[in-house]
Order: structure tokens, then sequence, then C-alpha cells
């Protein structure tokens, strides 16, 4: 989709200014209803698009994406927008520079549309602990995008931004994709920088794209990957364009199904993984069992670190730098008693800790900061954090194996499709178990991509399903390629239907 | 498997201000994960050494050189509490 418009550009059959117009007025539209937009950024958008046109005209060369308009995650600094990672604690939070992300897609001369919509601080699987309301599934919107990064997915399968920036430390990136019918890739942990990406937990975020087509993932981790001296965990630039690597190719490509997923998967799902696994079957790959024997404690595992790392980062949201500090009356939700505390003016440096972290956080991420406090605090260290990180280099090791067995490991990218809007909000461990399939992935630190894979009949909606691919880590030339060619083999292409 | 005053505990570590109520839901909530993570113990891990990095990456330095950040109002302007450019803090003494 993005070269068929990049080609339009050049061509001089659409202007950006055209383009990036023809999106806010479907956003304007269509958002009232599905709010996967928190921030739209129209004025410099409209700016950036006059430059690209500029260039055009002068029959300057222009980029791949430049020109393009996309949406970025509201945890990902954009400098002197609002970002607010969906919390009430950064309301007021204007970004003081640009994630590395997002400036090297500005340098791309990317087009961006504004901020989208998403769970608290990352932490949720259906958009629906944004402080701000939950975005709706454009394909059923009495059902959840997915999360966390459900306002991404959304603007880009109802066509209000044609690519997006999403992050992924347990399948925020993967699952919403799967709920909404588009594809998502979370690359390989360093291979995009996560400087100005607000943290949630360091060692399992990743930065992706999420889009349409497989094409346009691989464009767009194209511009945003590489080293960044300001991450030291980013990895080394590779200087591959991904987008050359799909050949439409899969002969010999060798595929594995995991052994231990197969007995708890749901009939519908159990048959379009088999339809999956014959389309690769006749595309000329391989198909191999494998076993990964640990697998099942990835989630527990996720559980225990990822509470740790939130409860250490969300540390710095004290009322004092920056954010929601309730130090005076300005806060308009304080009961009486507080107000008249505050009035008095005798509140001390701990209390100002306590009430902003206590009105600026909602319920899912003081869960999250508690559970992790508890797991380091003293005497329980060894038993949890120290035993979850010797079984995730089991885990690791699970996917060693298995990677000199295969090149690919084929999975659904969530056991059910979309469930309803408040379905899942009063039980946190059900919201937890829809991360089974895709948490793995970050876990061992490898690449993985949910691509759409077909529908499934419930309560009178066709709801999309995505599969996922994981490759070993640094190949997402194989992993991109093996997508792309079940892209196009298969009927669930999505249609560049717009404009 | 966790007290109350367990959470109290905890809540004060986590600097986060808790009611009553909120103890209860954490109590409840806290002990269900507890309860489910705790499958990990029947795992033998004798002999593995914890993860540290998952890519393997290490010692990665660079020169210790100060850069200018550029328009340093932009983080000044976000303390919600400033005096005379600095972000004022409540006495701690």
């Amino acid at each position: 989709m993005i070269r068929d418009l990049h080609n339009k550009l050049i061509n001089k059959e659409i202007t950006s200014l055209q383009l990036t117009e023809e999106y806010f007025e479907r956003i304007q539209k269509k958002d009232k209803e599905l709010f996967a937009y928190l921030t739209l950024t129209k004025e410099s958008a409209l700016e950036q698009a006059r430059k690209v046109d500029e260039k055009i005209k002068k029959g300057e060369e222009i980029r791949i994406l430049e020109g393009i308009p996309g949406a970025i995650k509201d945890n990902m600094c954009l400098l002197g927008t609002r970002t607010t990672a969906g919390s009430k604690i950064l309301d007021n939070y204007i970004a003081p520079y640009d994630a590395t992300a997002v400036k090297r897609l500005k340098e791309g001369g990317a087009v961006i549309l504004g901020k989208t919509n998403m769970d608290e601080f990352a932490m949720g699987s259906s958009t629906e602990t944004s402080a701000y309301g939950p975005t709706k599934n454009p394909a059923d919107t009495e059902r959840v995008p997915g999360g966390s990064s459900g306002g991404s997915a959304a603007s880009v399968a109802a066509d209000e931004a044609v690519w997006a920036l999403g992050s992924d430390t347990g399948g925020s990136i993967r699952q919403p994709a799967a709920f909404c019918g588009v594809v998502g890739l979370k690359p390989t942990y360093g291979r995009v920088s996560r400087h100005g990406l607000l943290a949630m937990a360091s060692s399992l975020d990743q930065i992706g794209p999420i889009t349409k087509t497989v094409e346009d993932a691989a464009i767009v981790l194209s511009e945003i990957a590489g080293e960044d001296l300001r991450d030291a965990t980013s990895a080394k630039s590779s200087g591959k364009r991904y987008e050359n690597y799909l050949t439409g190719e899969v002969t010999g490509l060798k595929i594995g199904i995991v052994k231990e997923y197969q007995e708890n998967l749901k009939k519908d799902t159990k048959e379009l993984m088999e339809k999956a696994i014959e389309t690769y079957k006749n595309m000329g790959a391989e198909i191999t069992e494998i076993e990964m024997p640990y697998a099942k404690y990835a989630l527990p595992v996720y559980y225990i670190i990822m509470p740790c790392e939130v409860s250490s980062n969300l540390a710095r949201f004290d009322g004092i730098k920056y954010g929601l500090s309730v130090n005076d009356q300005k806060y308009s939700d304080l009961p009486a008693s507080l107000r008249e505390a505050l009035q008095a003016g005798n509140r001390s440096l701990l209390e100002t800790y306590l009430d902003s972290r206590k009105y600026g956080f909602g319920p899912e991420v003081k869960r999250r900061i508690m559970l992790g406090t508890y797991a380091l605090s003293s005497g329980y260290y060894d038993a949890y954090y120290l035993r979850a990180q010797k079984v995730r280099a089991l885990i690791k090791k699970d996917f060693e194996k298995a990677f000199e067995e295969v090149d690919l490991i084929l999975t659904p990218t969530s056991p059910t499709p979309a469930f309803k809007l408040g379905e899942k909000t009063e039980d946190p461990l059900e919201m937890y178990l829809s991360d089974v399939f895709t948490v793995t992935a970050n876990i061992a630190g490898v690449p993985a991509i949910s691509i759409p894979g077909g529908k499934i009949k419930e309560g009178g909606s066709e709801l999309p399903f995505g599969l996922q691919l994981t490759a070993k880590w640094f190949d997402e030339e194989n992993l991109l390629r093996a997508a792309h060619a079940f892209e196009a083999n298969s009927k669930f292409k999505n249609q560049n239907s717009k404009p | 498997m966790i007290s109350k005053d367990e959470v109290k505990h905890i809540a004060g570590l986590a600097r986060i201000g808790v009611s009553e109520k909120d103890i209860e839901k954490f109590l409840k909530d806290l002990s269900a994960v507890l309860d489910w993570v705790k499958e990990l113990q029947e795992v033998d891990v004798s002999g593995v050494e914890p993860m540290a990095h998952i890519t393997g990456t290490e010692n990665v330095a660079r020169e210790d050189t100060a850069r200018d950040f550029g328009n340093k109002n932009n983080i000044t302007k976000l303390f919600p509490e400033k005096k005379d450019g600095y972000g004022k803090v409540k006495s701690v003494l």
C-alpha cells in the first residue's frame, strides 16, 4: 500500500496534502465512535505534507515513506506534543524531545497524523485500561481492538492511518493486529531503539510497525531500525532494506508447529491453523512438529519479570519532576478532606508522592507496581525474580533448540478472536491469559509477526483471526519473507482499500 | 498467602496511597496472581544461570562527554512547581 501511494505521489496522481487531508476527514467521520486517537497533530501534518509536495514539484527525489500519513502510539515522545501513555498522571505532559524511532520517521519525511490510544502505560490486552476510555474494534464496535496498541491497530484497520507504530512487551503489537485484521511486527529485542519510549519493562519492550500489508511493515521497519547511542541495548545496524527480501518464495523453508500448543486449541482456531499449514505445504515449505517443554511457563515468568521492571521504571512518576502533582488544588477529582489538607498547606514530600501516585495511576498500573514491589522486596527476590530469570534462560534454550531444526515457528497469535468490551475487565488473570502465545517471543527476545489468517464467526460477527510466525534472533528477513508469501497466496490479503 | 499488613507495607514501599477498600482489592488480586505464578516452583532450575541479557549484549561503552540537550525550557516548563528556573521540592528536613 505504501509503495502504491509513493508511486502515485511521484507520478503526480495525488499530492501528499490531498492524501493527508483525506485521512483527517476519515478520522473526523469515524473516530468519534472508534476513539483510536488521543491527540491529532493536524497543523504539523499538513505542513509536512506541503513540504513533500513542494519537493515533488521541484523534481526532487523523495523517500519511500515521505509524505505518507501514519500514527504514533501515545507512549512514544513526539516533540512539543502531548504524550500521555494513556495515563492521567501524564495528562499535561508535553514531550521535550523525539523518540529515536519517531525522529527517524520524521527524517524519512513521514507525515504524522497524531497519537493513538492505548492501555495505560501499555498495561493491558484490550485498550480498556486507558484513562481516556476504550478504543473500539472496527470489525465489531462492541468488541475490543486488543491491546495495548489498540488505537494504532484500529487506526490502520479503519483507514485512519496508512501505518502506525506500536510497542510490544508481551504481545501489544501482535495481539491487537490480530484482533483488528492487520499486520503487526515485533522486531528482535534491540532492533529498534527504545529511546523516548515510555518504559514499561525494559528487558521486554520493543517498538514495531502495524500496517495493512507485510511489505508496508518491512518498509516501516527499514526506516526505524538501527543502532542508537541513546539506547545501549540497541543492536548494530543491519543496513538492510527489509522490503527487498520479499521474494514470494518459501520453498525449502522449515516451519515448526509447537506440539505443546496443539491440545488446547479451540475448533475454529485449529481449523484455520490447519489451513495455514496446508497453504505453506502447497508453497513448498516443510512442516515439522517441534517440542518446547518450557513454553508453558512463559506466562508466569512474564508476570513476574514484567511487574518487577514496571515497579522500578514507574518510580519516576513522583509528582515532582513532571506530570500530575497533588500538592495543590488544581486537580479536580480530589475528595473534600484532601482538598482541605492541601489548603492548609502542610502536606509533606511523602504525602505528595503518595497522593500523586494514588490519583495519577489507574488500577491495573497500581496492581502491577504492587506485584513487582512485592516480588523484589527483601526475602522474596530469590523465590520470584531470580527464579523467573532462570526459567527465562530455559525458555530461551527451547528456542535455540527449536531453531536448530526449523527456520520459523507457526502458532495462532491469540487463543480467541476479539472479545467483548467489559468481558474480561473484572478478572485480571483471565485478561492475562490472552497473551499466552505472544509473550514467549518477548521472553526470548526473538522477532515475531501477526498476519491475517482468516475469519472466525462469533455472535453474528465475522472476526479476524491472526497467525503468528516467529523467527530466530535478527532474522527479520525470513520472517517477513514467509509472512509475505502467505499473504500473497491466501485470500486474506488486506485490500488496498483506501484511497 | 499475603496479609493485609504486607499489602500496606508494599504500598508504602511503592509510594502509592491506599484506602481500606484498596487494600482489600489488592489483597484479593495479588494473592490470585501470586498463587498462579507458584507454578514456577515446580521447575528444576538447579545449575541454571539466570538470564542477564537476552541477545547477549555486554559492556556497551561510550565517551563520557556532556552533550547539550538543546531547549532546556522544554524540560523546566514541565516542573509542577518551580522557582527561578529550578524545580521546587518540599523541604525534606
